[in-house]
């Protein structure tokens, strides 16, 4: 799949369980502007469909990706949320 | 055009403004009935270690919602938030169909204790947050933590013990309000 963003900022939330990856997510994505894109990588797995339900429950930002991989062994999920307003 | 008398003029002017006035109101109306900001109330009853985890996880992500949050804590849930006993929260192995022990065994001297650490060790482990982080994080983001003023003065606590930002002077009739104003009320 090719990317069509730019990535603004990226979030480290790996390591950390919910709610830390959604509440982090919301303070990292609050200070920048329309139109950016915040990159945040999790290990947790409840943060595919945690990213979703917030990104879809919340006015001003839009979910464009979400990607499943791997580092050094342990499984870490991507998610590309842009902000709209 | 008398002033003093009633005329059709007069009349016209009076209608026009009661009818602007009214479509003001019917547009405040509307401004409010579509109004999509949500609000949660939860009242916590519990002081227990595993008990004070679920409000405070749900109000802090209701909170990265967006979401107006008040919780409300009463008797033993005001222990959340108590600066020192927060700290110091046991989760009750004796009546824990959870534990994997019988109650003859839970019921021992520094059972508690010794179920809390394992807890405690396995929350670090799991990268979950403590407690005392999602109590400030809860403040930090807005949500509206209130000590029932009537169980602070029961239990004999002082309005200084709690975290410094916790709403106090509060009571049942507070809580009402806000359950009835909330999309979301829930009892823990």
């Amino acid at each position: 799949m090719s990317v069509e963003y730019e990535i603004s900022e990226t979030l480290d939330v790996k390591g950390l369980s919910c709610p830390m990856p959604i509440v982090k997510t919301k303070q990292a994505i609050d200070p920048l502007s329309a139109g950016d894109v915040l990159e945040v990588i999790s290990t947790d797995s409840g943060s595919m469909s945690d990213i979703r339900g917030w990104a879809d429950g919340t006015g001003g930002v839009e979910l464009l990706d979400q990607k499943e991989g791997e580092d050094g062994g342990d499984a870490v999920f991507k998610h590309y949320v842009k902000k709209t307003e | 055009m008398s002033t003093d008398t009633p005329t059709a003029d007069g009349a016209d002017t009076a209608l026009a403004a009661r009818i602007e006035a009214l479509e003001q109101e019917i547009a405040a109306l509307k401004a409010e009935a579509s109004n999509d900001q949500k609000k949660m109330t939860i009242v916590a009853t519990q002081g227990s270690f595993d008990m004070a985890y679920p409000p405070l996880i749900l109000a802090s992500t209701a909170a990265a919602f967006g979401w107006e949050v008040v919780v409300f804590h009463t008797f033993w849930g005001l222990d959340i938030l108590h600066e020192k006993k927060s700290k110091n929260l046991k989760l009750s192995a004796v009546g824990n169909p959870s534990m994997p022990m019988p109650n003859a065994l839970a019921a021992l001297p520094g059972m508690d204790s010794m179920a809390t650490r394992m807890m405690e060790k396995r929350i670090k482990e799991n990268g979950t947050a403590t407690i005392e982080e999602l109590i400030d994080l809860s403040l930090e983001t807005g949500v509206d933590l209130q000590a029932c003023q009537m169980t602070i003065e029961l239990m004999e606590y002082d309005e200084d013990d709690f975290y410094d930002g916790v709403t106090t002077g509060v009571g049942a009739a507070t809580a009402l309000n806000h359950m009835a104003e909330s999309d979301v009320q829930l009892l823990v």
